[in-house]
């Protein structure tokens, strides 16, 4: 089973480095690029678990060390890697 | 004053403060490494010094929070301990739960070195009481990810209680948004808990507190610890 882990920042907090990104987008004629959002994609793999302990398991990972709920949050897919 | 210095791998201010606090204050001073967890009941006063621990991977103190050390230190700040964070010991501080907020990468997306004013917001906390009340010290800074951030109802929450020991401001102690060089919100640069025992702050008065240079502004948050022990 592998993770497929996607930590972003919440909405409000200033992401110096995806505002950076957006106006170097502007600044190269695409226009239509109106924000961007940097984060970080993790892949977690993970050993015998069922889908139901891993979802627990991996929300709970996120939550304690992945990524800091103050200023962001996570989202993840689980992908069977048999 | 019994002081206890916690090393942890990356750790690189850890020597700049036992020198202030045993060379230059006379302190009994002791290191802590970072993989014991002991009884810091004996201890008056804790440093988690700046650096980089654990090469600041996936957010700065998010991996020395669960060190077994953090485990004394949070059981020693519970009990009324006196905590002092800077720069990557602040960082530390807010992933794990003893201050509140979280510091995120310089608005400038820059690493800053530099000397800057912080103007002290209260003097009523151990870290602060031989401050004036709005004096302003002159104390260096050097982060990458020093932008303190909290949402706007605790902020003022903060202030409220009387928190926020200082905040970046001018020479004359007036705050904008030109003198605050990360982009904290509120311009804060330290604050303290509710119980006034742990402060964290991203300026590092070890830094400026040895009499050999000319500006010992840093010394008078030493000095405050020590009175009172």
């Amino acid at each position: 089973m592998l993770a497929k882990i996607h930590v972003t920042f919440k909405e409000g907090v200033l992401d110096p480095q995806g505002k950076t990104v957006h106006h170097a987008l502007n600044d190269l004629g695409y226009d239509e690029v109106l924000d961007v959002h940097i984060g970080k994609y993790l892949e977690v793999k993970l050993d015998s678990v069922s889908e139901e302990e891993a979802e627990i398991r991996v929300r709970e990972m996120c939550e304690r060390l992945l990524a800091n709920t103050v200023i962001e949050s996570f989202r993840f897919k689980l992908v069977s890697t048999e | 004053m019994k002081c206890g210095i916690v090393v942890f791998p990356g750790s690189n201010c850890d020597h700049d403060c036992y020198h202030i606090l045993k060379e230059i204050l006379n302190q009994e001073t002791h290191w802590l490494w970072h993989k014991d967890e002991v009884d810091l009941s004996s201890f008056d006063l804790i440093v988690l010094p700046g650096g980089f621990s654990y090469g600041d991977y996936l957010r700065a103190g998010a991996i020395s929070r669960f060190s077994p050390v953090m485990n004394s230190v949070i059981r020693f700040a519970e009990n009324g301990g006196k905590v002092l964070g800077i720069c990557n010991g602040f960082q530390i501080l807010l992933e794990s739960g003893l201050l509140p907020g979280a510091l995120m990468q310089n608005h400038t997306r820059k690493f800053i070195c530099k000397n800057v004013y912080v103007r002290v917001e209260s003097s009523e906390t151990p870290f602060t009481q031989k401050c004036n009340d709005k004096s302003v010290l002159e104390i260096p800074i050097a982060h990458h990810q020093g932008s303190y951030y909290i949402d706007p109802h605790s902020l003022s929450d903060l202030e409220e209680k009387g928190q926020i020991l200082f905040r970046y401001c001018d020479a004359k102690g007036d705050i904008s948004e030109s003198s605050n060089p990360n982009g904290s919100v509120g311009s804060v640069a330290g604050l303290c808990n509710e119980q006034k025992n742990v402060m964290g702050m991203m300026p590092h008065p070890e830094r400026c507190a040895d009499p050999l240079w000319t500006n010992i502004d840093g010394q008078s948050i030493f000095q405050s610890l020590i009175s009172q022990s």
